[in-house]
């Protein structure tokens, strides 16, 4: 019996921790081979500076709808069978995971491929924010990949024209500096 | 005096000023810090554009200059741009850079 092709999309309020096996299980299916996921988890230093927590807060409405869309361009560019994507509000110790994708398909160059263009895309336009507090200060974030995006934003480009520019994307991206941080103001 | 005739709505008894319309602007993350609220209702003239409205905003709260470069607008959740013409009941958000993830 085929499971059908499932999405789910869902921003965590709470303090509780995003639970990793539940989305697997959804996504899980006897004719997917493939389960790829992602997790974000909340790092303790950033340039020398050591991390307290990530404080999380998003447009939610909006947040849901772009995700929902960017899993639609997600199914026209793979060939996959079911994704869940979850996102975390509020505090977010060190440690702790923030955002997980989990992507299933037939085959691993899907899940995989579509699995990265899912949190890139999360990354550069999902309406989600969050805070770096240290022991001494705390600063806004600023994602790389918004701040090379935001021009094209208001205009109509559909993200799934990006496939192919994203999947081109320098496999060493993960080592370069991704956000920009802004002084805190007084 | 209201009537009511087939499905059609029932007449006001006020008429509504045409001249100008009223939007919901949201702010979040450093937009909020900056201006205090999460939220406003403001009155713009019809045919104001989101920029008109950011002007707007700036005016009453000039710390948003800080960060007028980088913002977006999204207007009734979705990006937009500063030509985009407003219209009444309109959510208008104010955008800073984001950082989910």
């Amino acid at each position: 019996m085929n499971s059908e092709e499932k999405t789910l999309v869902e921003i965590i309020d709470g303090n509780n921790q995003i639970d990793l096996a539940k989305y697997i299980n959804y996504v899980s299916a006897p004719q997917a081979g493939a389960i790829a996921t992602f997790s974000g988890t909340t790092r303790d230093t950033f340039e020398g500076k050591t991390v307290v927590e990530l404080r999380y807060e998003a447009y939610v409405s909006m947040a849901i709808k772009n995700l929902k869309s960017i899993c639609s361009a997600a199914r026209s560019s793979w060939d996959l069978h079911s994704i869940a994507v979850a996102h975390r509000l509020g505090i977010v110790p060190v440690g702790e995971t923030s955002v997980f994708v989990v992507v299933s398909a037939t085959h691993r160059a899907d899940a995989l491929d579509a699995c990265k263009f899912l949190i890139d895309e999360l990354k550069a336009s999902v309406p989600i924010w969050k805070k770096e507090v240290y022991s001494d200060g705390e600063v806004w974030k600023e994602n790389l990949e918004f701040l090379e995006r935001r021009l094209e934003l208001g205009k109509d480009v559909g993200c799934c024209r990006r496939k192919i520019e994203t999947a081109a994307h320098d496999k060493k991206s993960c080592c370069k500096p991704k956000v920009k941080v802004e002084e805190a103001i007084d | 005096m209201k009537t009511k005739e087939d499905n059609l709505p029932a007449v006001q008894s006020v008429v509504k000023d045409e001249s100008f319309v009223q939007i919901k602007v949201l702010f979040f993350a450093k937009a909020r810090d900056i201006t205090g609220l999460t939220e406003l209702s403001m009155e713009v003239s019809s045919g104001s554009t989101t920029q008109d409205c950011l002007n707007k905003l700036v005016a009453k709260f000039p710390n948003l200059d800080e960060i007028r470069q980088c913002i977006v607008l999204v207007l009734n959740e979705e990006y937009t741009t500063e030509s985009a013409v407003v219209k009444d009941k309109d959510e208008l958000a104010i955008i800073p850079p984001i950082s989910g993830g």
